[in-house]
């Protein structure tokens, strides 16, 4: 969610139970305006909140001009000393991809992980040994932030806008959606680089607005059925949770320009989703 | 926009004070009233970061007020809430009056009675026609199916409270109807969503007894039973009544706060689990709070079992299950994969003086409780699951039942072809002509005997 409107957003998307205390939302509006000026951000988004054992994660993203352009990523432990965080690899979601079990929330902390490792020395049969090799808990928060804004981090349709040199802008003609398009999963799009766009037969493409529609919809999201979208307050309010990463609240007030999504979780992929729908 | 002026009526209504005597009305609201103080939790959950938004929690106040102007309320508690698919749930914990006997649930009894009473009348007439056509007896399954654990009374045990629902604040509340072991038994071993409605399927393996009504009433059970937790020596067992001994060791399960309560200091609160108790009882596996044995034939049973044989008793001797006792710190829970099943936090560490302490569970993630000076409150946002570090296995189905051994007295016999029976005809035949030649040939020896 926009610091700009960071009060208003942490009120709509108190539905979902989990918010921030008010010492926290002190800090973090001193905070991430600081942010903003030492690291020349164009916006500064308060991603949420990681729920530790220990300790709890604040994430912020950092996004330049380009909306769409890779967001920087910086954590804090209390809301006030943020920590850039480095852009996450692939071999970081390996490595990270056999860690199972809730946050330390310490950021040194290592999970030990015993892998097979085939080690053939010269002339000999290669033979499995375990490896134990360890996995920093700021790895495994660079990741998994990584796959939960590549996987569920959404915009409405319009919010955004392209331009034809490339670069996306924030659409500041944006009303908000009417009503009845915002109970519509197709309104929503992932705010990431647009993946299954380019599979779209050339009668689909036909119907899209190449300025609006550049993103992947929700409508295709596998499995079918991961989001719950409610109205809440008298249908003055849409809600998005989604049921893949639990804890990632999506709010818009329809015909208006607030929107924003938050993650307060503990970080963990719901695996058993297609057994619980 | 119809559906939003329509919640900001019903909302509406929720502010305006009932007719009556202004004065009068004050002060029997305030000397009186069973509906907590949600603002004041409310208040106390947002420094620690849980909790709806103070604008919500009000109109939960207001909703509350109204349930307790429709029910004969005694106490009523904001549960939490529990999200779902398409609805969440807003979930009041109830105690009616003493005396205020539910009726729905006597309904329901009647019904299952009703049917009951038919099924005898039915097995007796098939008795009876099975006896004039013994030929066609069809063999009587021998299986029993295995005696169902009866449900816990109200007020007892998993059904000590009431529970209400409803959607939003403003709209009717439903009441929950009370859980039987077997559905704490299956709720157990599914984990699905909710759907937002009470009336929807729940569809599992293995199937479970009710709809979402009692998946729900389930769920909040379990809940209740595993989070609801208060600082030490805030409860205390009142006298003891009867020997613990006579009972098998079932332990208390009554208590009553404690006058003398001091208040704990909050950074011991935060230091310690030992500082905090369970004060709801935990659920045995066999679905109920406290034990009963399912083989223990009631008054009805032991006439029908003295004609029947007792061939059956015997090796099926179940062990008593036992659990921990009511008011067992939290430091004696079980830890889930090398970690605490609780989590402690000082809601704020730039002032400890005037912070809450909360302790967040991680095995029900969701679960809340914060304790300060003399109060103390537990509260439930989330999907209604728990925590589990492995993946979900469901259970699997039964094994394919054994077929009835194929031999030769059901063996089908194919029937001969008219190829065969014409041939066995003609062979017959040939065997009577020949003994027919016989005859004969022995009759004319017996003439030429005869003649010489």
């Amino acid at each position: 969610m926009d610091t700009e409107s960071l009060m208003l957003s942490l009120e709509l998307a108190a539905g979902s139970g989990q918010g921030l205390s008010p010492d926290r939302r002190a800090a973090l509006l001193t905070s991430l305006l600081l942010v903003k000026r030492d690291y020349r951000y164009n916006r500064v988004l308060f991603w949420g909140r990681i729920l530790g054992i220990v300790a709890d994660y604040y994430i912020a993203q950092g996004l330049a001009e380009d909306q769409l352009a890779p967001r920087k990523t910086l954590y804090s432990l209390n809301c006030m000393e943020w920590s850039l965080l480095p852009p996450a690899t692939e071999e970081m979601a390996a490595q990270v991809a056999t860690v199972k079990g809730r946050f330390m929330g310490d950021p040194s902390h290592e999970y030990e992980q015993t892998e097979f490792q085939k080690m053939s020395s010269e002339g000999e049969k290669p033979f499995e040994e375990d490896v134990v090799v360890q996995v920093k808990e700021e790895t495994r928060l660079v990741s998994v932030i990584d796959q939960i804004d590549k996987a569920v981090a959404i915009i409405p349709r319009g919010a955004f806008f392209k331009t034809p040199y490339g670069p996306v802008h924030v659409n500041r003609t944006f009303e908000g959606l009417p009503l009845s398009e915002a109970k519509k999963l197709s309104s929503y799009f992932h705010f990431r680089e647009p993946v299954s766009l380019k599979n779209k037969t050339l009668l689909e493409k036909a119907d899209l607005d190449p300025s609006l529609d550049f993103l992947d919809s929700l409508e295709y999201d596998i499995p079918k059925g991961s989001w719950s979208i409610q109205l809440e307050r008298g249908n003055s309010l849409v809600v998005l949770r989604s049921l893949l990463w639990p804890g990632l609240t999506f709010f818009h007030t329809p015909r208006t320009r607030n929107h924003g999504y938050i993650y307060v979780g503990t970080g963990e992929k719901n695996m058993d989703l297609p057994f619980m729908l | 926009m119809q559906p939003t002026y329509e919640m900001a009526e019903k909302q509406k209504a929720l502010f305006i004070r009932g007719s009556g005597d202004r004065e009068q009305d004050m002060e029997e609201e305030v000397a009186d009233t069973a509906v907590p103080n949600i603002m004041e939790a409310a208040f106390h959950l947002e420094q620690a970061g849980v909790g709806l938004s103070a604008e919500e929690s009000f109109r939960i106040y207001l909703a509350l007020k109204q349930l307790v102007e429709q029910q004969p309320v005694h106490t009523c508690r904001f549960w939490g809430k529990i999200l779902g698919l398409r609805r969440s749930y807003l979930v009041a914990e109830v105690e009616f009056r003493e005396g205020e006997e539910e009726g729905e649930e006597e309904e329901g009894e009647e019904l299952l009675e009703g049917a009951e009473a038919l099924e005898p009348p039915g097995g007796e007439e098939e008795g009876e026609e099975d006896e004039e056509k013994v030929a066609d007896a069809v063999p009587k399954p021998q299986w029993k199916p295995p005696p169902a654990v009866p449900k816990e009374e109200s007020r007892t045990g998993a059904n000590k409270y009431l529970y209400f629902v409803c959607a939003e604040p403003g709209r009717q509340w439903a009441r929950l109807p009370h859980v039987t072991p077997a559905q704490i038994v299956c709720a157990r071993k599914i984990r699905k969503f909710f759907t937002g409605h009470l009336d929807a399927p729940v569809v599992s393996y293995p199937p479970f007894p009710g709809n979402e009504a009692n998946y729900l009433r389930a769920q909040i059970a379990r809940i209740s039973a595993a989070t609801h937790i208060s600082p030490l020596g805030f409860y205390q067992f009142g006298e003891e009544e009867g020997d613990e001994e006579d009972e098998g060791g079932a332990g208390r399960d009554s208590f009553e706060e404690n006058p003398d309560f001091e208040g704990i200091p909050v950074l011991e609160l935060v230091d310690s689990l030992a500082n905090w108790v369970h004060h709801a009882q935990h659920i045995l596996p066999q679905g109920r709070c406290t034990w009963v044995n399912p083989l223990q034939k009631t008054d009805e049973e032991e006439e029908l079992g003295e004609e029947e044989e007792k061939g059956d008793e015997g090796p099926e001797e179940v062990e008593q299950e036992v659990g921990p006792p009511l008011l067992t710190p939290l430091s004696e829970d079980a830890e889930i994969m090398n970690m605490a099943p609780w989590t402690t936090r000082l809601s704020c560490s730039l002032c400890p003086q005037y912070s809450v302490a909360v302790v967040r569970s991680n095995l029900w993630p969701g679960a809340y409780a914060f304790a300060s000076g003399k109060k103390f409150e537990n509260l439930y946002i989330g999907w209604g699951h728990k925590y589990s570090p492995d993946n979900f296995n469901p259970a699997l189905p039964a094994p394919v039942q054994q077929e009835y051994a194929s031999g030769p007295e059901i063996t089908e016999m194919s029937d001969p072809t008219v190829e065969e029976e014409q041939a066995l005809r003609a062979a017959q035949e040939q065997a009577l002509a020949a003994t027919e030649e016989e005859e004969e040939d022995e009759e004319e020896e017996e003439d030429e005997d005869l003649d010489d």
